[in-house]
């Protein structure tokens, strides 16, 4: 097929190019600035099929590889490539890029230009965490991301956006410093700062563990995790939908997949040690976070708190591996829980995003996300009603949703490595039902309370359009997730070998 | 050819229901009605032929996979079929029943005055209960624990839905939430006990796990350190609790008599032959696995006969039509869940189907006095309408009869063979569980006939003297009709194949020495006209037939009886009237404890331990040194950003030289 044609590169390139053409061919021409960046992200988008059409499920090594010496001096490269592992997510990247073009089409009217060009901006960066196999290389696009959506946030966001950007950009930094630590670390002993050589060093314990918990600090604060979750509720408050979406859609998934590209291969001997310490957080993040969540009274925060909880079954999945050999002697079922949590990072990849959208949907028509602002919205949005209600359903973890399939591997997974993991966990079948549906019962339904909502106008082509593309893919992947897992197995497999064999 | 057919029988309905939510504006009203009618109907047909096929010409089972869901870690995760005697009765149950349902929707949502014309409520609710038939088929047909799960939570779904129907009134949007919320709770057991089956058995597969039962029998897990329990008993537990999530089992009875907010089409849908059997099915579907553990059946025993027993005391001072038949099914089905108890899964089972029919009988019936009362629910303001509605009263009069078990009505066979089944049995429970069945007999006697003299007897209250009763028309009546037909005369052929085990063949396994059913079979039961004829003498008729007349005497005879009666004990009468208190504890425990809970949780923790203790104090340290670098002071946040990365660089260069 499409050998030698550098697609991961033109993945990362073709939006950041694009999203400068836009700020700049763009400005006092808003028309003009959608249609170029709509054609952008819609060109990415369809180059990118081909990484899943084309990918080889038999093989774990790196597939689409682009290798070039970018410093020489320090053995840097501009290295690329992809698994089974981070395919999907580049996917999901590219896929919510056109999700967020079209979510903002005619929302944004003041520099219409500035608002796309970010977002392209940032798509090529999310591109290229994913995509890159060097570890400088990944810092870069690692950090770089953070610019562009501190800069949405702090322009088109709400009132307390400055102490919103603030925090987020100051946690996350200082998260991934330690990382950057690490790395030149790891240099200093490998002489090669590949990602893949990084893989496969040995490691003393001692090193390890501090390698670990590095890594651990940049990726708790970026998925996140107790007890350093609360930027995510003030930044998606502050941040506008477009926003939000990327953030929950993509942001959080580069802390998931921090820990499967570098802490379980990296530090596979620290990884077993701390394993209690990941358990611990995922756990106390799906049924602390829950009942927070529960508390909320403004729509962004309440789904904020529910997408931390859900990440909670994504770390919980990843680490139950050591546990399960521990008490069954074999890894049979460690599979089912670093696949469930893959699945879960995808699922809630689509889920949270539509969440955020119908959120914006009904921001845009009252300027307000105060629950107690609504009742009976379905009087007047039928349609509408119908989406959210699905997507609530999703967010519960229904069956024939997206949001089941992780969910339901994980508890599965974590009830072989220990019953309680299992138990608290499946708790969220009460708990996220207890927030989500309360919050649709105070929203959509009862009787219209105030003149406000009686002004609502159901849904126009444009918002429909995004709707029903998330419905079908929520649907999708949760009648028929098979493809989506054949496509990670081999990866996944190699995931798990890497991370129990020790280094020491 | 047979995948093809039961692959048409599964998603039929799901067809019909799509093309009526989606596209109801354009197709209209008769076009919603005709495609969802459409899809039940082609269910049902084909369902018959499967029926005849699997139950009276006694096919070997068939098990097969639609397709693949997925396969992760060498554990295929399918959807598919189990075709037996039992799935197959069921199918046809619940395709039968939902069609006099679709059929009677027509008549009786026809006008609401809840929606503005142009709303498509109409197409809307159809859509809903097709869908409603679509999971409960996926759940009865699965052949695997994934696909039930799947049909477990679809069916809640769709309740949630329709119990919400009238999604303005408070009271309608409170009961489902609850509905739902409780539904979870079962869940959350159902799932673990799946998450058992996972870890011991490595597949979700059914055969597959009967065939690994007897390896594992006597599996000990140690939850807490230092106690051991069975594995079995313990996955089968929580499998139950999941079972009393769905049917209504005691304490996760709550959401039922509030399933009421919904329109009365579905209540009949819910309380007969989905949702709530679907926990008697799965325990049916399980018995292998149900056989291997004495004390899980005992706790099955008792939590039904409980049940049966303190839900039924509940419908006597239910003054709502509804109310009174919602806490007849809470009754009837804790009668279940005790055969069940008793490892009488086939006299369970046969409870099921006559009581689909019955109870689909009775709400039907009850919505057709609710038209013709123009929506007046309370039996107290009705009175004498025999003489304005008899197809309903005879209808209603026949599903009575069934409901209290009088000889020869469906009723009567069914309840009979569950009765003399835990007579014989000797498990833990069973003494205690008779007497409570028994004292059930007649509270249901009593309740079920206190309603039908109430709202067809007696004198006509004012509003029936007032206002124009008349018969519903034949959208409505000719369900009740069908539905009375199999009411009255399907116990007579199936009660012997049912004792004697015939009927369900391999599909329900008993071990020998419980099999209570097949030794009434051998030592007492002489043929169903015998049983019959006997039964006059018997306890339980005689105590359902001083039921009717103590009903006779107290709302016909002597209607100054009640009041004084309750003048007594004041009470008794408050104890009821709350309901034990159940409603009242899960508001205190639950619903109030939780919302302190996270408010806790989200002020004293996450605001103030975490973010203003920990995060402001670091962050305004940070900001103070900023401030003094002016940096932020330029306004330009992005300024300070850059700055922060060339910082980092340069300490990267400077590490690295």
């Amino acid at each position: 097929m499409l050998t030698g044609f550098p697609i991961l590169s033109t993945l990362i390139w073709l939006p950041i190019v694009g999203g400068l053409l836009v700020l700049f061919a763009g400005r006092n021409n808003p028309t003009l600035a959608k249609w170029l960046s709509l054609f952008t992200v819609g060109l990415t988008f369809i180059l990118s099929i081909p990484l899943w059409t084309g990918f080889d499920t038999t093989t774990a090594s790196m597939q689409f590889v682009e290798n070039v010496p970018w410093i020489p001096m320090f053995n840097v490269n501009y290295h690329l490539g992809i698994d089974g592992l981070s395919m999907p997510l580049i996917l999901l990247t590219t896929f919510t890029q056109v999700l967020v073009i079209v979510s903002a089409w005619d929302v944004i009217k003041e520099r219409v230009e500035q608002y796309m060009g970010a977002f392209l901006i940032m798509g090529g960066i999310m591109v290229g965490v994913f995509a890159a196999l060097d570890s400088i290389l990944f810092y870069v696009f690692w950090e770089a991301l953070l610019i562009p959506m501190f800069i949405v946030i702090g322009k088109w966001g709400g009132p307390k956006r400055v102490y919103a950007t603030l925090k987020f950009f100051l946690y996350t930094f200082l998260g991934s410093v330690f990382m950057l630590v690490a790395f030149i670390y790891m240099y200093s002993e490998s002489g090669s700062f590949s990602i893949l050589d990084f893989q496969g060093m040995h490691l003393g314990m001692t090193a390890q563990i501090f390698i670990f918990l590095a890594f651990l600090a940049a990726f708790a604060v970026k998925i996140p995790m107790f007890p350093v979750h609360t930027w995510l509720p003030d930044a998606h408050v502050e941040a506008p939908t477009a926003g939000s979406i990327v953030l929950a859609a993509i942001m959080l998934k580069m802390g998931g997949y921090g820990f499967v590209r570098f802490s379980l291969p990296i530090t596979p001997d620290a990884s077993m040690t701390l394993d209690w310490l990941v358990i611990g957080l995922s756990l106390i993040a799906i049924v602390y976070i829950g009942i927070v969540a529960l508390a909320q009274s403004d729509m962004k925060k309440l789904v904020a708190y529910s997408s931390i909880s859900h990440m909670g079954f994504v770390t919980l999945g990843m680490f139950v591996v050591y546990d399960i050999i521990d008490s069954t002697g074999s890894m049979q079922g460690a599979q089912l829980g670093m696949e469930g949590a893959m699945v879960q990072m995808i699922s809630h990849g689509f889920i949270s995003g539509a969440m955020f959208l119908a959120i914006g949907v009904l921001y845009d028509r009252m300027h307000t996300r105060e629950i107690s602002a609504y009742s009976g919205v379905v009087n007047k949005m039928p349609w509408f009603t119908m989406f959210a209600v699905l997507f609530a359903m999703a967010n519960v973890g229904l069956p024939g949703t997206s949001g089941f399939v992780g969910e339901f591997m994980v508890i599965l997974s974590s009830f072989k490595a220990n019953i309680w993991y299992g138990t608290l966990a499946a708790l969220t079948l009460i708990i996220g039902a207890a927030y989500t549906l309360w919050m649709v019962k105070r929203v959509f339904f009862g009787p219209i309370t105030n003149d406000n909502v009686e002004k609502l106008q159901d849904l126009n082509k444009r918002e429909f359009a995004l709707m029903a593309t998330l419905a079908v893919f929520i649907i999708g992947l949760g009648v028929f997730p098979s493809p989506l897992i054949e496509v990670m197995n081999t990866s996944v497999a190699n995931l798990l070998v890497q991370a129990t064999t020790s280094k020491l | 050819m047979l995948h093809t057919i039961l692959t048409l029988i599964l998603v039929s309905p799901l067809i019909g229901a799509a093309i009526a939510g989606l596209l109801g504006r354009q197709i209209g009203r008769k076009g919603a009605q005709a495609v969802t009618i459409l899809g039940v109907t082609v269910s049902m047909v084909l369902s018959a032929y499967v029926f005849n096929q699997f139950v009276l010409n006694t096919s070997e089972a068939y098990n097969a996979s639609l397709y693949t869901w997925m396969v992760s870690d060498g554990i295929r995760f399918e959807i598919g079929f189990m075709i037996d005697e039992l799935s197959a009765t069921m199918m046809l149950l619940v395709t039968f029943v939902s069609l006099m349902v679709h059929i009677y929707t027509v008549g009786y949502m026809s006008h609401d005055e809840d929606y503005a014309d142009d709303d498509p409520y109409f197409q809307r609710f159809f859509s809903y209960i097709s869908l409603f038939t679509f999971s409960m088929l996926s759940l009865v047909m699965a052949n695997n624990f994934l696909q039930l799960f799947f049909g477990w939570e679809a069916v809640g779904l769709v309740s949630y839905l329709l119990i919400g129907f009238y999604m303005k009134r408070e009271s309608a949007i409170q009961a489902n939430f609850k509905a739902f919320l409780v539904n979870r709770v079962g869940d959350f057991g159902f799932i673990l006990g799946i998450a058992l089956v996972f870890v011991y058995f490595n597949t979700m597969d059914y055969n597959e796990f009967f065939a690994q039962l007897s390896a594992n029998g006597d599996v000990m897990i140690e939850i807490i350190p230092g106690v051991e329990w069975s594995m079995i008993t313990l996955m089968l537990i929580l499998l139950f609790v999941g079972a009393m999530g769905k049917s209504a089992q005691m304490p996760l009875h709550v959401w039922l008599p509030e399933s009421m907010e919904g329109p009365t089409p579905i209540s009949a849908l819910i309380h007969a032959a989905t949702m709530v059997t679907a926990g008697v099915f799965m325990i049916a579907r399980l018995s292998p696995a149900f056989e291997m553990s004495e004390t899980a059946l005992s706790v099955i025993l008792i939590v039904g006969a409980s049940t049966a027993f303190l839900m039924g005391l509940l419908g006597l001072i239910q003054d709502d039509i509804k109310r009174v038949i919602a806490y007849s099914t809470l009754s009837q089905l804790g009668f279940m869940i005790a055969a069940m108890g008793a490892s009488a899964y086939a006299a369970g089972m046969f409870h099921v189907l006559t009581h689909g029919f019955f109870k689909a009988l009775l709400f039907l019936a009850a919505g057709s006095v609710i038209i013709a009362m123009h929506h007046k629910q309370n039996i107290r303001e009705m009175g004498g309408l025999y003489k304005y509605m008899p197809i309903t009263y005879a209808a209603m009069l026949i599903g009575s009869l069934a409901l209290i078990g009088f000889p020869g009505f469906s009723g009567f066979f069914s309840k009979d063979s569950i009765l003399l089944s835990l007579d014989a049995s000797e498990r833990v429970g069973s003494n205690f569980a008779y007497v409570l069945l028994m004292t059930g007999v007649f509270v249901t006697a009593f309740y079920s006939f206190r309603m039908f003299f109430l709202v067809f007897h007696g004198k006509e209250s004012e509003y029936v003297k007032t206002h124009k009763i008349k018969e519903s028309p034949w959208v409505v009546t000719l369900p009740l009709i069908l539905l009375a037909i199999p009411s009255a005369i399907m116990g007579w052929p199936m009660i012997a194949p049912m004792l004697s085990g015939e009927y369900f063949g391999s599909a329900i396994q008993i071990l020998p020495q419980n099999d209570v059913a097949l030794s009434v079979y051998n030592n007492y039961f002489q043929g169903a006209l015998q049983l019959v004829l006997d039964a006059f003498t018997t306890l339980p008729v005689i105590l359902a037939l001083s039921g009717v007349f103590l009903a006779w005497l107290m709302y016909i005879k002597v209607p100054s009886l009640p009041v004084k009666l309750k003048k007594m004990c004041p009470r008794g009468f408050y104890v009821l009237d709350s309901a034990y208190g159940f409603d009242r504890l899960n508001e205190i425990v639950f619903v109030d404890g939780s919302r302190k809970l996270s408010h806790f949780f989200n002020k004293a923790v996450d605001i103030k331990l975490i973010d203003t203790g920990m995060v402001t104090r670091t962050f305004t340290a940070i900001e103070d040194m900023g401030q003094a670098l002016r940096l932020t002071q330029t306004g330009y946040m992005y300024h300070y950003a850059f700055a922060m990365i060339f910082g980092l660089l340069a300490m990267l260069v400077w590490a690295l030289w």
